[in-house]
C-alpha cells in the first residue's frame, strides 16, 4: 500500500482572508512577529493496487482534476510506501 | 418552451426555480436528478443554488463529476441555454464552463441580504428584457461568492463583453462599498464567450413575484423565454 500526503495551498499573490483572520487572532493573543499566515488543506490518501513508479503520475492527475483548484491553488505531495 | 432544473443532493433552490417557471412564467419544467445520463428536448437548463454535496472540498467541486454534467456540457456546447445560480454558478466555474473561480467572502461570513446589481450587457439570452445600465434589487445568499480570476482572464472577459452583472449602489455606481463579498471588479455574473451560458451569484428565483415584495428577478426568466421564442 502507498500512502500519500497532499498539501494544497493558495497561490502566492492570492489574498487569504482566513489566514489574515488567524494572524490577527494570534496577534491579539500576544504573539508578536507573526508576519504572515496562510491556510491550506491537508489530504491523506491510501492507495492500493498501484506500483510506486506509477503513483506519482496518478496522484498528480487526482490533484489536477479534483483535489486542487488550480486557478488559485498550488499542490505538492509526499509518497510513503 | 421547456426548462430543466438540475437536482443534486444538497440543492435547495431547485423548488423555487421550478415554482417560478411553472406557476409564474407558466412554462413547462422538469426536475432532473444528477444521476441521469440523458437530457430530453430542453430549451434551457437551470443549475440551482444550494449546497450540492455539502460544499465538500470546494463548492461545486464534487458536483462537476455527476453523470448529468457530461450531458449539460454537451448541451451548452451545442448552444443550449444554461443558467447557473449561486451554487450553480460555482458548479459552472469548477467545470471550467465559465472562467474564474470563487473564494470565500472577504468578510469570511455567509451573507444573506438584498443587494443592487447593474445590468452591464442587455444583448444576452438572459437580460434582453432589461436595458444596459438598469439597476435591480436582488437577494444574495452565499459564503463563497468572491469572484477571482487572473489578470489575463479578467481582461479577456471584459473585452468579450462577458460581464453581465456588477454589484452597484442603488444609483448604479460601481464602488467598493457596493461590493458585498470582495469580487474582482464587483462581478456578480458572467457568461461564456458564446453568451449562451450565464453564471450569477444573486437569486432571481427569490424575487420573481409581487407578493414577495420584489419581482425584478422575473425579467431574467422572461428574457430567456423571449430569446427562445425569437429563435423559433
Amino acid at each position: 500500500m502507498i500512502m500519500a500526503k497532499v498539501y494544497i495551498t493558495l497561490k502566492n499573490g492570492v489574498l487569504d482572508p482566513q489566514g489574515k483572520a488567524v494572524q490577527h487572532s494570534l496577534e491579539s493573543l500576544g504573539y508578536k512577529g507573526v508576519s504572515d499566515v496562510r491556510l491550506g488543506k491537508y489530504i491523506e490518501l491510501k492507495l492500493t493496487d498501484i506500483h510506486r513508479r506509477d503513483a506519482e503520475e496518478r496522484i498528480k492527475e487526482m490533484c489536477e482534476r479534483l483535489l486542487a483548484n488550480t486557478v488559485i491553488e498550488d499542490y505538492r505531495f509526499e509518497i510513503e510506501v | 418552451m421547456k426548462f430543466g432544473v438540475l437536482v443534486f443532493p444538497g440543492s435547495n433552490c431547485d423548488h423555487d426555480c421550478y415554482h417560478v417557471i411553472k406557476h409564474v412564467l407558466k412554462e413547462d419544467v422538469d426536475f432532473i436528478w444528477h444521476k441521469e445520463e440523458r437530457l430530453l428536448d430542453y430549451d434551457c437548463i437551470i443549475i440551482p443554488g444550494g449546497f450540492s454535496f455539502g460544499d465538500y472540498l470546494r463548492p461545486g467541486a464534487i458536483s462537476k463529476f455527476s453523470p448529468i454534467m457530461k450531458e449539460v456540457i454537451r448541451f451548452g456546447k451545442e448552444g443550449g441555454l444554461i443558467l447557473g445560480i449561486c451554487n450553480g454558478f460555482q458548479i459552472l466555474l469548477e467545470s471550467g464552463i465559465v472562467q474564474g473561480t470563487m473564494m470565500k467572502n472577504r468578510s469570511l461570513r455567509f451573507i444573506c441580504k438584498d443587494v443592487y446589481i447593474r445590468i452591464e450587457d442587455s444583448n444576452t439570452p438572459f437580460t434582453n428584457q432589461m436595458k444596459r445600465g438598469d439597476i435591480i434589487k436582488i437577494p444574495i445568499a452565499h459564503a463563497d461568492g468572491n469572484y477571482f480570476a487572473d489578470e489575463e482572464t479578467i481582461r479577456d472577459i471584459e473585452e468579450n463583453h462577458q460581464i453581465v452583472f456588477r454589484y452597484s449602489t442603488s444609483n448604479g455606481e460601481i464602488i467598493d462599498e457596493a461590493n458585498p463579498n470582495g469580487s474582482l471588479q464587483n462581478i456578480a455574473g458572467i457568461c461564456n464567450k458564446e453568451g449562451n451560458i450565464l453564471g450569477m451569484m444573486p437569486h432571481p428565483e427569490r424575487c420573481s413575484e409581487k407578493i414577495l415584495g420584489n419581482d425584478s428577478g422575473l425579467m431574467i426568466f422572461k428574457s430567456i423565454l423571449k430569446w427562445t421564442e425569437g429563435k423559433r
